[in-house]
């Protein structure tokens, strides 16, 4: 059950530099937890109290996984995660 | 330091003067490793606000998988105050993920009336401001 999931920059200092690592989990929510035993601490830079954080975006196979199941997502072998902090900001 | 051309200097204000009352966002990409800023990308303010701005998420994908296959990247990351000044919010810190990039602030306060029109650049790194020099030549 490989899953490849794509690592932003900012994140990469978890990856030793590596662009995209390979997981495995039923769910993100697992894949996460999956990554998080070679990665230490990478999984709280992208979930926050079991849910994925607001200002990162996770897409599988190019879909903003908001729009599917969140954190619950089902997963199957052979599927893509990108991880792409949200580029925003404002005046407040 | 960031050093652009004047061409792309107008473009990005005349994308945050076009975008007035909402804050307007975009990023100017250039090849790797080279800090030279060259495609100017607008983005859509997703938020449509005049106090806050996030690339939509689709688009943002895309910009991504396409700075990666033209092995690009994000050199300046932009976008417009409309009624303070052109210095980082705790908002803007907070969401700061590209440490390589310079985050160039306009401010179009002017157009109200409220302040001063401002272009400036900033590197943002763990939470740190650094203002940076901007300089503006014809061609690299």
């Amino acid at each position: 059950m490989a899953i490849e999931v794509r690592i932003p920059t900012i994140l990469r200092t978890y990856t030793d530099g590596e662009k995209a690592v390979s997981g495995e989990g039923t769910t993100l929510s697992e894949l996460f937890a999956d990554l998080e035993t070679r990665h230490k601490g990478i999984e709280e830079r992208i979930v926050d109290g079991g849910k994925l954080r607001r200002f990162v975006n996770v897409y599988l196979n190019d879909e903003d996984v908001r729009f599917l199941d969140g954190i619950s997502t089902a997963l199957k072998d052979g599927d893509n995660v990108t991880i792409l902090p949200a580029v925003a900001g404002g005046s407040v | 330091m960031l050093t652009l051309t004047q061409a792309l200097y107008d473009r990005i204000v005349e994308h945050a003067r076009k975008d007035h009352p909402d804050e307007a966002c975009g990023v100017v990409a250039g090849p790797a490793g080279t800090d030279r800023p060259e495609r100017f990308v607008p983005m859509l303010n997703a938020a449509r606000s005049p106090t806050f701005y996030e690339f939509d998420s689709k688009d943002l994908l895309k910009l991504y998988r396409e700075l990666d296959d033209r092995d690009e990247e994000p050199v300046i990351v932009y976008h417009s105050h409309t009624a303070t000044e052109a210095y980082p919010s705790r908002t803007d810190v907070t969401y700061a993920n590209e440490p390589g990039a310079h985050y160039v602030l306009v401010s179009t306060a002017d157009t109200d009336g409220l302040g001063e029109f401002q272009f400036r650049s900033y590197r943002i790194v763990e939470g740190v401001i650094t203002e940076e020099e901007v300089q503006v030549v014809e061609a690299y």
